[in-house]
């Protein structure tokens, strides 16, 4: 009884360090602390767990202790090993790991209780299904992700397309309810709930490959809420408090996070998820909207427009992060502000290929986040730019965003850099961006295009104003 | 109360009734707690409330320190030790690494944050 009480009342602690450091870790002061809080929290939950007599029997302490260990050095290795600019594959596995852990904790659980006779308990059966379902849907999503966004040959980063695509999906739904009924009528056949795990599994696949690399930054976000989600439904199979307002916790930070990039792509979650770009668009073909209008220039005419400047910023997009130029970018911006001139950086939320992004790039090279603008914030100042440098980005520069209601991008919030007085477009070639549209912007008069890979651009750039500045 | 005491059915749909408040409201408390994150801290936010997802790491102890028995009617792995712990102890090793590497890395992570000064 003693020991009840004492475990329940640190699970609550726990809990509440949890609320404090995800209040903390939305504040960049205060982040760090709140990192911290929450691994005390979870250093607390653990500890106490193994204090349970009941769950830590003499004949079963070599398993956790093993287990406990393999996962902590994995876990330890991969955090200090992993690049900073490889955060949204790592990102994206962690998150199919915790789906993975919640999925065989619900299958063990309920393989317990109908050990223990109490396998006709609603609670157990129904939240068990549900587990397994989010929990497969979790690993499979996020191990798709994790091959878009680390380049495996086998999974393609253009979304995966085909007839009847939304009926099978469908169909994997009304199967998933079929075997949640299933696996309440007869919860000792194991069968169904394996079989529930096969078709989560085939869901978050079809889900997952169904969305392209752009649209990386809502699914990653979405597997984060579907791994706390799926925790929580662990915490129904064992009535644990502790489980169930932790993964409320996070399956709701996930949410706001998706709310947020869909709102940046001006698009519905339904959108992302079952429509998607790639259909028939309305935009003017490319022929018309470049012909005979783009400007072509060479390092040193850019070097030459920098000299002039003394506002300057910077819209870094998924390219600087394939073409890795985040430190010739660093060195770039040392340059500039050597000789006394003003450099931003102007941050959509969806550029890159997970949430914050550009922000750990940069942040990786040591430029001072309060040089990182939002898009809110710059907008209004993008008038005040002697030039606007646009380094791999495209669609969310495209002011057909702002101007053309026809457009497949219409209404998406855009960075208005072609109000700047000149914008150099850094990018290899005029292919279109993900959104497949011409973009308008390398046409205008005040625009010109820097054509060459991302990072070999800046640092011909940085040989060029030095030669300028020698001259 | 006392009708709950003496009812198993009652008290079974009473449980359920408090753990889904206790969800419910955790929902919203995460939502309002969150709200105003700004675009800095997005991927430190995913990678450290994904560690405290790695929470499932208490249910794989349960579940890999279930007591062993030799009536135990699930499936036997090795000696005494069947199925569910066997799914527990994957649990366990799979959740703390997402505990353990999530913590790890968003503190990595957030100290290449800095301001100017």
């Amino acid at each position: 009884m003693v020991e009840l009480v004492i475990i329940n009342l640190s699970y609550l602690f726990a809990s509440v360090l949890f609320i404090l450091g995800l209040k903390k870790l939305s504040h960049p002061r205060t982040a760090v602390r709140g990192n911290l809080y929450g691994a005390i929290g979870m250093l607390i939950a653990i500890v106490v767990t193994l204090f349970d007599k009941d769950v830590f029997p003499k004949q079963t302490w070599w398993i956790l202790l093993s287990g406990a260990a393999i996962g902590s050095l994995i876990g330890a290795v991969g955090a200090y090993k992993v690049k900073m600019t490889s955060m949204p594959e790592m990102v994206a596995l962690f998150n199919g790991f915790g789906g993975l852990a919640s999925t065989l904790v619900a299958g063990a659980a309920l393989l317990d209780a109908v050990d223990k006779g109490m396998g006709n308990d609603l609670q157990v059966t129904i939240s068990s299904a549900a587990s397994g379902l989010i929990g497969a849907v979790t690993l499979w999503g996020s191990l798709v992700a994790f091959g878009k966004l680390y380049g495996l040959k086998i999974v393609p980063d253009r979304p995966v397309r085909y007839p009847g695509e939304q009926i099978v999906k469908v169909a994997l739904l009304a199967l998933s309810i079929f075997l949640t009924v299933m696996i309440v009528k007869h919860p000792e056949n194991m069968n169904y709930y394996i079989w529930m795990n096969v078709v989560g599994s085939l869901l978050g696949i079809l889900l997952v490959v169904a969305i392209g690399g752009a649209d990386m930054p809502v699914v990653i976000a979405l597997m984060n809420s579907y791994s706390g989600i799926a925790a929580a439904a662990t915490g129904f199979v064992l009535t644990n408090n502790v489980l169930i307002v932790s993964g409320s916790l996070v399956g709701a930070s996930g949410i706001i996070l998706t709310q947020l990039m869909c709102k940046a792509m001006n698009r519905s979650l339904a959108n992302v998820l079952f429509g998607g770009f790639g259909a028939v668009s309305e935009s003017a073909s490319a022929d018309e909207v470049y012909g005979g209008k783009i400007k072509s220039v060479s390092p040193d005419d850019v070097a030459i427009y920098l000299d002039t400047a003394s506002k300057i910023c910077i819209v870094p997009g998924y390219g600087m992060a394939v073409g890795q130029a985040q430190h010739a970018v660093k060195d770039l911006t040392t340059l500039l502000e050597s000789q006394g001139k003003e450099v931003d950086f102007a941050i959509h939320p969806v550029a890159g290929r997970m949430p914050g992004h550009m922000n750990v790039l940069l942040a990786e090279v040591d430029i001072p986040y309060d040089k990182l603008k939002e898009m809110d914030e710059i907008n209004p100042a993008m008038g005040s730019y002697d030039v606007a440098i646009v380094l791999g980005a495209n669609d969310v520069v495209n002011p057909d965003g702002r101007t053309n209601p026809k457009s497949v991008i219409a209404g998406m919030p855009i960075i208005d850099v072609d109000k700047a007085k000149t914008v150099i477009v850094i990018k290899r070639s005029l292919s279109p961006g993900f959104a497949g549209i011409p973009n308008p912007l390398f046409a205008l008069d005040n625009s010109f295009m820097y054509f060459a890979d991302g990072k070999k651009a800046i640092l011909d750039l940085v040989v060029a104003l030095k030669n300028l500045v020698a001259v | 109360m006392e009708e709950i005491v003496k009812n198993p059915a009652l008290a079974k749909a009473f449980i359920f009734l408090m753990v889904l408040s206790i969800f419910v409201i955790a929902i919203f408390v995460g939502y309002e707690v969150i709200l105003r994150v700004p675009p800095l801290l997005h991927t430190p936010l995913m990678s450290g409330s994904n560690a405290i997802s790695g929470i499932t790491v208490v249910g794989a102890i349960m579940a890999a320190g279930l007591a062993v028995t030799d009536k135990a009617k699930i499936i036997m792995i090795y000696g005494n030790y069947n199925l569910a712990h066997l799914l527990g102890f994957l649990a366990v090793i799979f959740a703390m690494i997402n505990v353990v590497g999530g913590f790890l890395v968003t503190h990595r992570m957030l100290d290449k944050f800095k301001r100017k000064d």
